[in-house]
């Protein structure tokens, strides 16, 4: 399905779309009175992006630099091209180790990388103890935000789900009741796992050591119980000193929440004595989007989330409408990166408003790059006919004053005939719910060749 | 030597609002101003850019050129068509006429801050209004502080609007969202679109406005449909018409 159309079932649901709407503008107003808080805010969005810059254009020495020092704390440091060779990677380790039962916090990489089903084909279990993540795994269904998986689902509605899957009461709708009862079932979970798998916040090309950032503690909690630590990163997420980390987390859990800080920042270096690290270090289209001039700014992207709350269209048509494991406005400059057939609806999801810009901690120039996706697709036809056609006949009749003033003038002729059933047609779009203007007698510049006659030609 | 503006009216504002023509141009009459107005002109080029299609607006984009080239300012009472000519116009081949157009074009409100440094202006409105920023006004041109920044406020159409007599501005809940309008987006993502405008007409209703008011028409004429079709109470108003001193 493309963006219009998941959309459209989506804002159908009025009441819905208010909430939804309304959840994530609250998230937004805790973001703006938090970096509010800080005189240097505007001023850490700068470092924050300069210091992404430096990085993309060295990324090749960051990451042989992070891999040496990786290697020299003794962490087991693989390469992935691409998604499959990822999932065959972390499935080798797990098989050696003979491990049935995973446990994983927060790593938008293995989502995007599908890591989950690849390895339940081969009989292992997988958690996601992330409270969000676990609930669309129980429910079956994607994150649809990639800070707040499950801001999609109502409590109700989640205390529907953990009736029927983790046995709470039936109708119970109480936060506290319901996160308590996940806290227990996912107990047992990190207890009896096999091996952890962790995202990657940032690595640190000078120390070789890896940061995850979380508010439930369940990145350390799975690591540090599990004999085997497996920590999936995109290439990008590399910083070159640790006292970048100084720029980064303040940016980050502001944006995403409006928190100072999230509730843990963990620091992963080494393995613990008898256990084993790995880091796998995924391609996945990268090379090729940093190739993009146009585009490569997008790779700064440090998964905040800050531009879907504050994208007007984001909220009101929710995380799955984009149909790509990224949504909002970030997503819909990186879909088409990765795959530009499947995503073309992507950047002409949005009014150019600018908001993601504007929120961005990293300065990425979202809606200047949706023009651009729009220039490159529309290049690639991959817009509809119609559309096509209606663009090249507008540049013709623009380019033609008379032919311009014309049409006009026949058109309004048209508007103000007593014809309201014909003009309210149902390809008349724009009529759907909306007046259109009243088209008066004369345009502007008949009145003006009337009122002025001495500038007239 | 008075300073020669050229009224740049954008195509669906000579077509449509004719008003709203008519009202900037008395507006920059009242200034020491010599006020020309292309009669060759059409439109920016806009539509076609925004779509995707910057190839089929070249030819428009090189008649804006010629039509403008000789003026010291081009004022348009539309954020959005100004911005265009000055983010998108580097599309053309460079060339004096280029740089200059670009750097000469202004929205309204901005060139009456800005330019023409205006601090009274004689007209009356007694009304409660709501004003509508629309984004490529604020976030493209700068013309107020955008609420994600962590910078000092300011608004030079509300600076503007203060000077109006008996006008009253009423603050609303969201200062700058987007009212869904985005050219073909209005149409391509029908749904969502007419959804964005519902809310925006609801903050102002809320807000206890008479009247909405805001620099591009193009949100206006998305608003305005919205609001006639449900017969809301709530006039609207391009921000031209109550500078220059018109009633409802």
């Amino acid at each position: 399905m493309n963006h219009p159309e998941a959309a459209k079932k989506f804002v159908k649901d009025e009441q819905r779309t208010t909430w939804h709407d309304q959840s994530l503008w609250f998230v937004r107003t805790k973001r703006d009175k938090s970096s509010k808080s800080l005189p240097e805010w505007e001023e850490l969005r700068n470092m924050a992006s300069a210091i992404k810059a430096n990085v993309l254009s060295h990324l090749d020495e960051y990451l042989e630099e992070f891999e040496r020092n990786a290697q020299a704390n003794g962490v087991t440091v693989h390469w992935a091209k691409d998604a499959e060779e990822h999932n065959r990677i972390v499935h080798s380790i797990l098989a050696k180790h003979r491990v049935k039962r995973l446990v994983k916090s927060k790593s938008m990489l293995t989502e995007e990388c599908h890591l989950n089903p690849h390895l339940e084909q081969q009989g292992i279990e997988v958690i996601d103890t992330d409270l969000g993540e676990r609930i669309v795994q129980l429910a079956n269904e994607p994150p649809s935000h990639i800070v707040m998986p499950a801001i999609h689902k109502k409590k109700e509605e989640i205390g529907e789900l953990f009736a029927k899957t983790i046995g709470t009461e039936p109708g119970a709708k109480d936060p506290q009741y319901l996160t308590e009862a996940a806290r227990q079932h996912l107990r047992e979970k990190f207890l009896a796992a096999d091996a952890a798998i962790t995202g990657v916040n940032f690595a640190i090309a000078e120390t070789g050591g890896v940061v995850v950032c979380t508010n439930e503690g369940n990145a350390d909690m799975g690591v540090h119980l599990a004999p085997v630590h497996i920590a999936c990163m995109g290439m990008e997420k590399i910083i070159p000193k640790a006292e970048h980390l100084g720029v980064f987390l303040r940016l980050l859990a502001r944006s995403a929440t409006g928190q100072p800080i999230t509730t843990y920042s963990s620091h992963f270096h080494k393995p613990r004595a008898g256990t084993e690290m790995h880091i796998v270090i995924v391609d996945n289209g990268r090379s090729e989007h940093l190739g993009q001039e146009d585009f490569r700014r997008a790779l700064h992207c440090i998964r905040c989330g800050a531009c879907m709350n504050t994208c007007p269209i984001y909220r009101r048509s929710g995380g799955h409408s984009y149909g790509y494991t990224v949504p909002g406005p970030i997503g819909s400059i990186i879909a088409p990166a990765r795959n530009l057939k499947a995503n073309h609806t992507l950047p002409f999801a949005s009014t150019l408003c600018g908001s993601c810009s504007n929120v961005c901690p990293v300065k990425i120039d979202i809606h200047d790059q949706l023009y651009k996706w729009r220039q490159v697709i529309a290049k690639k036809k991959e817009v509809p006919l119609s559309k096509q056609l209606a663009m090249k006949v507008a540049g013709r009749v623009f380019a033609n004053p008379g032919l311009y003033r014309m049409l006009g003038k026949v058109g309004r002729k048209v508007l103000r005939l007593p014809l309201k059933p014909l003009i309210y047609n149902p390809l008349n779009t724009w009529g759907k719910a909306r007046d259109l203007p009243e088209a008066p007698k004369q345009s502007f510049r008949e009145w003006y060749l009337e009122n002025y006659p001495k500038n007239g030609k | 030597m008075k300073r020669k503006v050229g009224l740049f009216i954008p195509c669906y504002i000579d077509q449509f609002y004719p008003n709203i023509a008519i009202a900037t141009l008395k507006l920059l009459e009242k200034f020491d101003l010599e006020v020309g107005y292309p009669l060759e002109q059409t439109c920016c080029g806009q539509p076609m850019a925004n779509s995707g299609f910057e190839e089929a607006s070249l030819d428009a984009a090189q008649l804006f050129i010629r039509n403008f080239q000789e003026f010291d300012y081009i004022v348009a009472p539309s954020g959005s068509c100004v911005l265009h000519v000055k983010e998108h116009y580097n599309l053309l081949p460079g060339s004096e006429a280029v740089t200059k157009v670009r750097e000469n074009t202004f929205e309204l409100c901005e060139f009456l801050v800005d330019v023409l440094k205006v601090d009274h202006l004689k007209a009356r409105f007694p009304f409660k209004v709501g004003y509508h920023s629309s984004c490529h006004g604020q976030r493209g041109l700068c013309l107020s502080q955008s609420s994600e920044l962590n910078a000092p406020g300011f608004s030079k159409p509300k600076q503007l609007l203060q000077m109006v007599d008996g006008l009253e501005l009423v603050e609303l809940n969201r200062p700058d969202e987007c009212c869904g309008f985005g050219g073909t987006f209005a149409v391509s993502e029908e749904a969502v679109s007419v959804r964005m405008g519902k809310d925006r007409i609801q903050d102002h209703l809320e807000q206890g406005a008479e009247v909405l008011t805001g620099g591009d028409a193009s949100c206006l004429m998305h608003l305005e449909g919205l609001i006639k079709r449900k017969q809301l109470p709530l006039k609207v108003k391009h921000i031209a018409e109550i500078l220059n001193g018109e009633s409802v």
